[in-house]
C-alpha cells in the first residue's frame, strides 16, 4: 500500500521545499489563466444581458441563510416609483380584452379618459347630480374580495390597490346600479 | 505561603471579571486561584459542544447560573452540513438539569433541540429566566408550550431564525395569567398565527417588556393596539407591514409609534407597503438599530428612511438600497458601526439593482466609526478594496461576498489579491474576514503576513495550491476558526501544520483535496483532535486512501471521539482508543 510517506510526514518546515513551485510563477500562470477565463466570462455575460438567466445553483452559494432565502423567494417588489400595475379591461360586446397600467394614471378622470380613448366610447362616472343615460357606458371593477364595484366610490389610491380587473358595461345595464 | 488577601476579597475582585478570557487567565495563576475562581464562575460559554463533555464542566464549575453552547459548524447555515450530523442538546440538558438545579439561563446556537429537551428545561430549573435559541431546529410549538406553561419566572424567550415545527399558535396561550415577568419575546421565525387576544393580554400584563419581535402572521392592523399597551418598548419587530391603504390605520400607527419614546431598534417589515413607512419616521432620529433586510422596498423609500436616522449604529438592509441610498447613509449616519447589505435576488446573474462597490466605498468614507461590514454585491475592484482599507483601518469584521465565484477585479480582470491584501495590512485589528472573488495563493501570503489578530476566516473558491493553506495556518497567530470550501488545498499543508490545529477551535474543509489517508494519519497523530470525515457519497469503509474526502471537520477536544454520529460521519484514527 503506497501511502506516500514523504507527503504525509509531519514537519514544522514547509512540506517538501524542493517540490514547491515558486510564488511568482504560480501567480503569473494563474493570472494568465484567470485573465483568459474571466474575459470569456465577461463576453458571455454581455451576450446574455438581454434576459438575466437564473444561475446554476451551487450548494450553499452564495452564503445566504435558507431562512432568508425562503422569506424573499417569490417576493415581488412593490415599487412606488416605477413598474406597472396592469389589469385586464373588458368591454361588453368587444371581441377581445385590453390591458391598462393603472400606475400611469393619477386620478379617476385620467383613467376614464384613457379608457375612452382605448375603446372609443364615452364612459360616465357616477355622480350624485347626474344619472347614467343609455348612451354612456359605465365602468365597474372586481375588487380583492371578488365583488363587482362601481368605479369612483373609494379614494383613488385605495382603488388602485384593490382593483383586479375592469369591466365597461353598457349604459342601460348600469342603470340598474343607479340607486 | 501566606497570601496578602483573604479568599473573600479575591473572590470579590474576581466577581468583576466577566470576560471568559480573563477568568480563564485568572484560573491559571496558581492552584488556589484556580480553586477560588471555579467556585465563583457563573457563566460558561462552550463554543463547540463536542470539545468538552458536560460532566467535566459541572465537576469543575459547580455554581453556574448561565450556560451557552454552540453545536454545528458555521457552514451548516448554508446547508453544507448534512442532516443528522449531530449537535444534540438533550445530553447536555440532562446533565445540566442534574448538576445545576439553580440554573437561570440557557443559550443554544446551531443545535438540535427536541421537545423533550424543552420540557426538561421547563421542569428542572426553579428559577429559570432566559432561553435563547439561535438557528436551532428539532422542536415544535409543543415544546414552546411547555416552556410557557412551566417557567414561572421566565424573562426572556427568543427564537432567532429557528426551524420550528409549527403545529399551532396555541403555545402562547399557555403563559398563565399570573405570569408577568416577561422582558423579551422574539417569535419572529414562527409561521402560525397566535391568538391575538392572548398576545394582547400577555403584553398588557408585562410591564417590564422591552423587546417584542412579532411574527409575520401578526397583521399590521393589530400593531397599534400592541404598541398602545407597551409604550415602554425598546426593541420592536413588526409583523407583516402590509394592509390596504386606509387613512385611519395610518393615523393610528403614527400615533402609536409616537408614544414609544424609548424605541431604539426596529425590525420585521415583511411584505412592506411603502405607504405605511412614514408612520415611523418620527422614530428615526432615536433609532440605533434598524433591520430592513426583509423589506422589499425601493431605494427612494430606503434613502428617505436612513437620511433621518442620525443616530443609527447598525443597519441591515437589502441591496435595494443601491449606491445612492448608501451615499445618503454615509452623509447622515455618522455613528454607524455595522452595515449588512443582503442580496435581494442572489441567483440571478445580472440583476437590475444598482448596488456596486461604490456604495461601500462611500460608507467607508463617510462613517468614521464603521467597524463591521457584511456586503453582498456583483462586482468589486482592488482599488475599491484599497480605498476602503485606507479609509477604515478600524475595521474589525470584513465579510465581502461577490456573488459570482472567482469573479475578478471588474476593471482590470486581475485577481483581488492586492485589494484584500490592503485590507489585512491596514486593518490591524481585523478579527473576522470572509473572502470572495478571484484569488490566488498570494492573498493568503498577505493574510499570513499581516492578519495577526484574525480570529475567523472564511474562504471559498480561492487559491491555487497547498501553499495558500500553509500561509494561513502558519502565519495567523490568533486564528481559531477556519472554514474552507471548494479550494485546491490538500494533505501537505494540513499535515505540516497539525500542531496549529490544536490551538484552534475548529477547521472545516469541504470539496477540497484532502485525502482519506491523510485524515487517518492526522487523527492518529493528534489525540487532542477529532478528525471527522463526512461523506455521504460512499461507504466510509471502502473509500481508497488517496481519494479526496467530501467534507472534513477537525476540532480540538478533551472529550474524545463522540458516539452520536450517523453512518456518514467517522472520526478518523481512533479505532481502538477510548478517552474518558
Amino acid at each position: 500500500m503506497d501511502l506516500n510517506y514523504k507527503a504525509t510526514e509531519l514537519r514544522l518546515g514547509l512540506p517538501g521545499t524542493d517540490d514547491l513551485p515558486e510564488i511568482n510563477t504560480t501567480t503569473t500562470s494563474s493570472l494568465t489563466k484567470s485573465t483568459k477565463r474571466s474575459s470569456s466570462e465577461m463576453s458571455q455575460n454581455e451576450e446574455s444581458r438581454s434576459s438575466p438567466p437564473a444561475k446554476e445553483q451551487v450548494v450553499g452559494w452564495p452564503p445566504v441563510r435558507s431562512y432568508r432565502k425562503n422569506v424573499l423567494q417569490g417576493k415581488k417588489v412593490l415599487p412606488e416609483t416605477w413598474s406597472a400595475m396592469y389589469v385586464k379591461v373588458s368591454m361588453d360586446g368587444a371581441p377581445y380584452l385590453r390591458k391598462v397600467d393603472l400606475k400611469v394614471y393619477k386620478s379617476y378622470g385620467e383613467l376614464m379618459k384613457g379608457l375612452q380613448e382605448m375603446f372609443s366610447c364615452t364612459i360616465g362616472l357616477y355622480n350624485e347630480d347626474e344619472r347614467y343615460d343609455g348612451s354612456k357606458h359605465a365602468a365597474t371593477y372586481e375588487d380583492k374580495d371578488g365583488d363587482w364595484m362601481l368605479v369612483g366610490d373609494v379614494p383613488w389610491e385605495m382603488f388602485v390597490t384593490s382593483c383586479k380587473r375592469l369591466r365597461i358595461m353598457k349604459g342601460y345595464e348600469a342603470r340598474g346600479l343607479d340607486l | 505561603m501566606a497570601y496578602s488577601f483573604p479568599e473573600e476579597v479575591l473572590e470579590h475582585v474576581f466577581s468583576f471579571l466577566s470576560s471568559e478570557k480573563d477568568r480563564n487567565a485568572v484560573s491559571l495563576v496558581c492552584k488556589s486561584w484556580y480553586e477560588m475562581e471555579r467556585w465563583c464562575r457563573r457563566r460558561i460559554f462552550v463554543g463547540n459542544c463536542y470539545a468538552v463533555n458536560p460532566k467535566i464542566m459541572i465537576r469543575r464549575f459547580p455554581e453556574v447560573k448561565s450556560v451557552e453552547l454552540k453545536g454545528k459548524p458555521h457552514f451548516a447555515d448554508f446547508n453544507l452540513v448534512p442532516e443528522g450530523w449531530g449537535g444534540y442538546a438533550y445530553p447536555w440538558i440532562v446533565e445540566i438539569a442534574r448538576g445545576y438545579p439553580w440554573l437561570e439561563e440557557i443559550r443554544l446556537k446551531r443545535m438540535v433541540v427536541t421537545d423533550e429537551s424543552l420540557e426538561l428545561i421547563s421542569k428542572s430549573f426553579k428559577n429559570f429566566k432566559v432561553l435563547v435559541l439561535s438557528s436551532c431546529e428539532g422542536f415544535s410549538t409543543d415544546g414552546l408550550a411547555a416552556i410557557a406553561a412551566n417557567c414561572r419566572n421566565l424573562r426572556v424567550l427568543e427564537l432567532r431564525e429557528c426551524e420550528v415545527e409549527d403545529l399551532s399558535g396555541h403555545w402562547l396561550s399557555h403563559f398563565p395569567d399570573s405570569f408577568t415577568s416577561l422582558e423579551s419575546l422574539n417569535m419572529g421565525c414562527l409561521n402560525s398565527e397566535v391568538s391575538f387576544s392572548a398576545l394582547e393580554r400577555l403584553v398588557a400584563r408585562s410591564p417590564n417588556l422591552k423587546t417584542l419581535r412579532l411574527n409575520r402572521a401578526v397583521p399590521l392592523e393589530k400593531l397599534p393596539t400592541l404598541l398602545q399597551l407597551a409604550p415602554q418598548l425598546v426593541e420592536l419587530g413588526t409583523g407583516s407591514y402590509s394592509a390596504e391603504i386606509r387613512s385611519d390605520l395610518c393615523s393610528s400607527l403614527l400615533e402609536a409609534f409616537s408614544r414609544c419614546k424609548n424605541l431604539k431598534g426596529l425590525s420585521g417589515f415583511w411584505d412592506v407597503v411603502p405607504a405605511y413607512l412614514p408612520a415611523f419616521y418620527s422614530m428615526c432620529p432615536r433609532l440605533t438599530f434598524l433591520n430592513l433586510s426583509y423589506a422589499t422596498t425601493q431605494s427612494p423609500d430606503l434613502t428617505k428612511i436612513v437620511s433621518q436616522c442620525h443616530n443609527l449604529q447598525r443597519l441591515w438592509v437589502l441591496d435595494y438600497i443601491e449606491d445612492t441610498g448608501l451615499n445618503a447613509l454615509s452623509m447622515s449616519c455618522k455613528d454607524l458601526q455595522e452595515l449588512r447589505v443582503f442580496p435581494s435576488d442572489p441567483f440571478v446573474a445580472d440583476a437590475n439593482v444598482l448596488l456596486t462597490e461604490q456604495g461601500l466605498v462611500s460608507v467607508s468614507e463617510g462613517c468614521p466609526k464603521l467597524q463591521s461590514v457584511l456586503y453582498f454585491c456583483r462586482q468589486f475592484s482592488n482599488s475599491a478594496l484599497t480605498t476602503i482599507a485606507k479609509n477604515r483601518p478600524n475595521l474589525t469584521t470584513f465579510r465581502l461576498c461577490i456573488l459570482e465565484p472567482r469573479a475578478p477585479d471588474y476593471l482590470t480582470f486581475e485577481p483581488l489579491d492586492s485589494g484584500f491584501g490592503s485590507i489585512v495590512q491596514h486593518c490591524k485589528n481585523l478579527r473576522r474576514l470572509s473572502l470572495s472573488g478571484l484569488l490566488t495563493d498570494r492573498v493568503f501570503q498577505h493574510i499570513g503576513t499581516h492578519a495577526k489578530k484574525l480570529d475567523m476566516l472564511s474562504i471559498a473558491f480561492a487559491g491555487d495550491s497547498d501553499l495558500g493553506l500553509h500561509y494561513v495556518l502558519s502565519g495567523c497567530e490568533s486564528l481559531r476558526k477556519l472554514e474552507i470550501r471548494d479550494c485546491p488545498f490538500g494533505d501537505k499543508a494540513l499535515l505540516a501544520n497539525a500542531d496549529k490545529l490544536e490551538t484552534m477551535r475548529s477547521l472545516w474543509m469541504s470539496s477540497c483535496a484532502v485525502s482519506f489517508g491523510a485524515c487517518k494519519v492526522l487523527g492518529q497523530k493528534m489525540p487532542g483532535l477529532n478528525v471527522e470525515v463526512i461523506d455521504e457519497r460512499e461507504n466510509l469503509d471502502s473509500i481508497p486512501h488517496n481519494s479526496p474526502v467530501e467534507k472534513l471537520y477537525i476540532y480540538r477536544t478533551v472529550a474524545g471521539e463522540r458516539f452520536d454520529m450517523p453512518h456518514f460521519v467517522r472520526t478518523m484514527g481512533k479505532d481502538n482508543r477510548r478517552f474518558k
